[in-house]
């Protein structure tokens, strides 16, 4: 029995008592749903959990303290740049000018989100070197979709049918080959130089009438700018391709590389790494496209119009019939656009330059001193992020890069992604970004130290880490086997309106 | 105004270690031919300024307005807890809960997100929530072609027409048929789906149908015969693909009930704010059977090594991070803070409150119908509604315009948004819920007479 375990608390479910809670809303007249057809109406009721309000409350408070946060310690998890989210930007989402503006409300009385999301396009263009940006997309994900179909309207709208093919180097990001599938292309995988690079000669073989896009992260998953980038886009291009970037590491480029102006055709932005709104557990992000003049006409719709008079409005139905469509309902994740614009207008241009030199400074710093700790396969300047091995370790002491992630946890630490990207062994992708001091970023490294210590001296502890943990390793394969997905022993909600 | 707790001394210190000079020697991989002239934005702002400006902009929007807007997005009494718990910042600040020793928080919230949408669906299985109800019907869509081996869907014309235009995109990459069943005409069913119509489509050479994909209520308020579509639906070998409004299930007949076998929605009306339009909640949820066809993230429970009770993301043979290409889909991120709100506002309104709301709003929008109709504005169709109905004015947008002045939105002009559709040419479609007052209701109504008597 470890102290860990006193944490755990009940569900809702099993804290529910026939006849807790209520008093939220009046009650209905009695023969509200007498207009109904008793064939239209549901047989008993739902058996929702009946809870008082200090009993929610801390059921929830509760189980947040069995999550580690940003805002609980460093989080240097690679590839999803877990910076501070700004307190401000949490208050100007929830003014009620923003938070109770209805989607259909007319343009005249939504001026105010309209300017908001245009003035943020704008800035995500500049930021990004590209002609447009549509904000729909909910997340990065949608956002590779929203410009992979765009991809397929261009060719189709030059009458080039035969392209079928998407090309994506094997270091890539799951969404990328998995958009490709969903917009229906197939995938072709290009295998990575040995110096983690993109490997620009199988490219070029790759490449043909074939080819609709390549889709290419840069700065790469392994952390590094692809240097050969000009030779890559001028081959995509001499194929008639489209070169598509997974914006997922611009958080290392602000200021100093503008894919739009360097021949990325387009390329889509999470601002909920960039742009630093909250991660909230896995979601709502947003995934906001760019495009160069080539993609412009095929936007999702509706786009923001300003008007000469600079008034806002929304594209009407059917305006533009180039357009993919929509890729979702109304807008897109105001809610999250506000704090992203927010962030923009506090950190300005030199502001953003700053972010983006301080993420690859501390990135820096980081590889460097954990160089004689952890092997570092790539010497050259990272970006805002680097890959370090555990091979050698493992060799050594049978201690895998599982271990320590799940070791760093009793140190106190989020472990950083591991065994992504699947072309390093047994890798640990870190990324520290630019908002922790260097005293965290000092401590991490003795905890790293200290851990591959004990990986010679205890191996047992950390094959069975993490020890402080609220639980500790899980049956994941009881948990695929026999999927238990929902609480199903709920009770006690069939009593009668206790008042 | 940055974040960045770096001194000079600290970034001197760290440049030291790496063994550069400057910062610049960093970035000298990115060929010189690339480099960017720098950014043209605005200055920067300290917080005192950007909240003025924020705070201004947020005044532009015209909030103060009494409001009948529905259409798929639904003002509610959100209760105070709901935004005090998501406050929570070791909820928000928290990514996917990748590493589960330390995410028990978030994945115990899924859990429970999902157990509490099982109960309103009547179905099995709940995803951990997809980007809002369109996307959410585009992949049940999507899944019946899968799970059919199928390639044609038929798509009610009485879904949200954003719903049906995301289906068509998420269709536009492949192979695949979205086909549009027509709504009743005329008559007592007049804006609900046509039947014959249903029959003569899933019949048809057109090819095989992989799912019936509608709505209850659907986009014009309208109860629609569920049970006789989905047998229908059935009869054909074609899964039935329901798209639901989660707090109408509170009292109207669940997708278990009438034999759905997924059913897709926007979890919107538990407890998010309608900020125009997201971020939102996907629910999407499924038979059992249908467990390793449904996409995004599912959490599931069972123990640690010490035999505790714990909380884990599951069946992770679906995803794009294993799976890549041959991924059920591309989707990575839940909307899992939209899904806790959701499940805090289940857990503060109760099975009894949430029947309230819902009961509520069909008698604040019974008040409206008579109201409305008594101003000379009767109702478009005849079949039952919940809280939701399209009224009949002449010249509606022109309508629209002038109470929009005078302080009243009075709902959705049907032609602006279906303008496809002639007999919704001369339409509002409003709304009323538990926050709808009588004395809105009474002004809505002499304004509207005094519009129309002009």
């Amino acid at each position: 029995m470890t102290a860990a375990g006193d944490r755990l608390g009940p569900t809702l479910f099993e804290r529910s008592r026939p006849g807790r809670g209520g008093g939220k809303v009046p009650h209905p007249p009695k023969d509200a749903l007498a207009r109904i057809p008793a064939g239209q109406l549901r047989a008993e009721g739902p058996r929702l959990p009946e809870v008082s309000e200090p009993e929610l409350t801390r059921h929830y408070v509760n189980l947040s303290q069995l999550n580690y946060a940003v805002d609980t310690g460093f989080y240097p998890l690679g590839s999803c740049t877990m910076k501070y989210n700004p307190k401000i930007d949490e208050w100007a989402a929830r003014l009620a000018g923003f938070a109770a503006l209805h989607p259909f409300a007319p343009d005249a009385v939504a001026q105010g989100t309209l300017q908001l999301l245009w003035e943020l396009e704008q800035s995500l263009a500049e930021i990004g070197g590209m002609t447009a940006v549509t904000l729909q997309p909910a997340a990065g994900a949608q956002g590779e979709l929203t410009g992979i179909l765009m991809v397929r309207a261009y060719h189709l709208s030059r009458g080039d049918t035969e392209r079928s093919e998407v090309l994506v180097p094997d270091s890539s990001h799951g969404t990328n080959p998995a958009t490709a599938s969903m917009a229906g292309f197939k995938t072709v995988t290009i295998p990575s130089a040995p110096d983690g690079g993109v490997d620009v000669e199988a490219f070029r073989a790759a490449l043909g009438p074939r080819t609709a896009a390549i889709m290419i992260t840069n700065p790469s998953t392994v952390g590094l700018f692809e240097a050969r980038l000009c030779e890559l886009l001028d081959a995509v291009h001499e194929a008639g391709a489209l070169a598509y970037m997974d914006g997922a590491n611009l958080n290392a480029i602000m200021g100093r590389f503008k894919p739009g102006e360097s021949g990325f055709d387009v390329m889509h932005i999470n601002v909920h790494k960039t742009f630093s709104t909250p991660h909230g557990g896995g979601g709502p992000g947003a995934g906001p496209v760019g495009v160069g003049d080539k993609l412009l006409p095929f936007l999702p719709s509706p786009r923001i119009l300003r008007e000469p008079d600079g008034r806002f409005r929304l594209e009407t139905v059917g305006e533009r019939p180039t357009s993919i469509g929509r890729v979702r309902a109304f807008v897109g994740n105001t809610g999250v656009l506000v704090r992203a614009y927010a962030y923009i207008r506090a950190h300005g241009a030199s502001g953003l330059t700053e972010v983006s030199e301080d993420a690859v400074l501390a990135a820096n710093y980081l590889k460097a001193r954990l160089s004689d700790v952890l092997d570092v396969p790539f010497s050259r300047p990272c970006m805002h992020e680097f890959v370090a091995s555990a091979a050698s370790l493992k060799a050594a002491t049978g201690i895998r890069t599982l271990d320590i992630a799940k070791r760093l946890i009793d140190y106190g630490f989020h472990p950083p992604t591991i065994y992504f990207p699947l072309t390093v062994e047994e890798a640990l992708l870190i990324e520290p970004t630019e908002t922790e001091s260097i005293e965290t970023l000092d401590a991490f490294v003795e905890a790293l130290r200290l851990i591959v210590a004990e990986a010679h001296a205890d191996p047992d502890l950390l094959h069975s880490a993490p020890h402080s943990s609220p639980v500790r390793r899980l049956d994941e394969a009881t948990a695929a086997r026999q999927p238990n997905l929902r609480w199903s022993a709920m009770t006690g909600s069939q009593t009668p309106c206790p008042d | 105004m940055t974040y960045s707790p770096h001194t000079a001394a600290d970034r001197a210190l760290m440049l030291e270690a790496i063994g550069v000079a400057a910062v610049d020697d960093l970035f000298a991989d990115i060929p010189p031919a690339l480099r960017s002239s720098g950014l043209d934005l605005p200055a920067p702002e300290s917080e005192a300024e950007l909240t003025a400006r924020l705070s201004q902009l947020a005044d532009r929007n015209r909030v103060d307005l009494i409001s009948f807007l529905g259409a798929g997005a639904y003002r509610h009494f959100i209760p105070a807890v709901v935004d005090q718990l998501l406050l929570r910042s070791e909820f928000y600040t928290a990514y996917t809960p990748y590493q589960p020793e330390i995410s028990q928080g978030t994945l115990q919230t899924i859990y429970e997100y999902q157990s509490l949408m099982a109960e309103l669906t009547g179905l099995d299985v709940v995803s951990a929530s997809h980007y809002d109800g369109a996307t959410a019907t585009a992949e049940g869509a999507l899944m019946s072609c899968r799970a059919t081996r199928r390639e044609r869907v038929l798509v009610g014309r009485g879904v949200h027409p954003h719903y049906r235009e995301t289906l068509r995109t998420y269709f536009g990459g492949g192979s695949l048929i979205a086909d549009e069943i027509p709504l009743v005409t005329e008559g007592p069913a007049a804006g609900t789906t046509d039947m014959a119509a249903l029959e003569r489509l899933l019949a048809d050479a057109n090819g095989p149908v992989a799912g019936v994909v509608v709505a209850n209520p659907s986009f014009l308020g309208l109860l629609e015969p569920m049970a006789e579509i989905g047998r229908l639906a059935h009869a054909a070998g074609a899964l039935f693909v329901s798209v639901v409004e989660p707090v109408s299930l509170a009292v109207l007949a669940t997708p278990g009930e009438y034999d759905a076998d997924i059913a897709a929605g926007d979890g919107q009306p538990l407890g998010i704010p309608l900020s125009y339009g997201g971020p939102y909640l996907g629910i999407l949820a499924c038979r059992e059977p249908l467990v390793r066809q449904i996409p995004g993230r599912l959490v599931g429970m069972t123990a640690d090594i010490d035999g505790r009770r714990a909380f884990v993301m599951t069946l992770r043979a679906r995803e794009q991070d294993i799976r890549r290409e041959k991924a059920s889909s591309n989707i990575c991120t839940n909307q899992a803070l939209c899904a806790l709100a959701a499940a805090i506002y289940l857990g503060a309104m109760g099975p009894h409150g949430l029947r309230d709301v819902a009961a509520l709003g069909a008698a604040r929008a019974s008040d409206l119908e008579q109201a409305l109709a008594a101003a000379g504005a009767p109702r478009l169709h005849a079949g039952p509604y919940l809280n939701e109905f399209a009224v009949r004015v002449p010249n509606a947008s022109a309508v629209h315009a002038r109470l929009v002045e005078g302080g009243i939105v009075a709902g959705l002009p049907l032609a602006r948004a279906v303008p496809d559709d002639p007999s919704l040419a001369d339409a509002l479609l409003v709304c009323a819920t538990e926050v709808t007052t009588p004395e809105e209701i009474a002004t809505f109504a002499a304004a509207l007479g005094e519009e129309l008597a002009r």
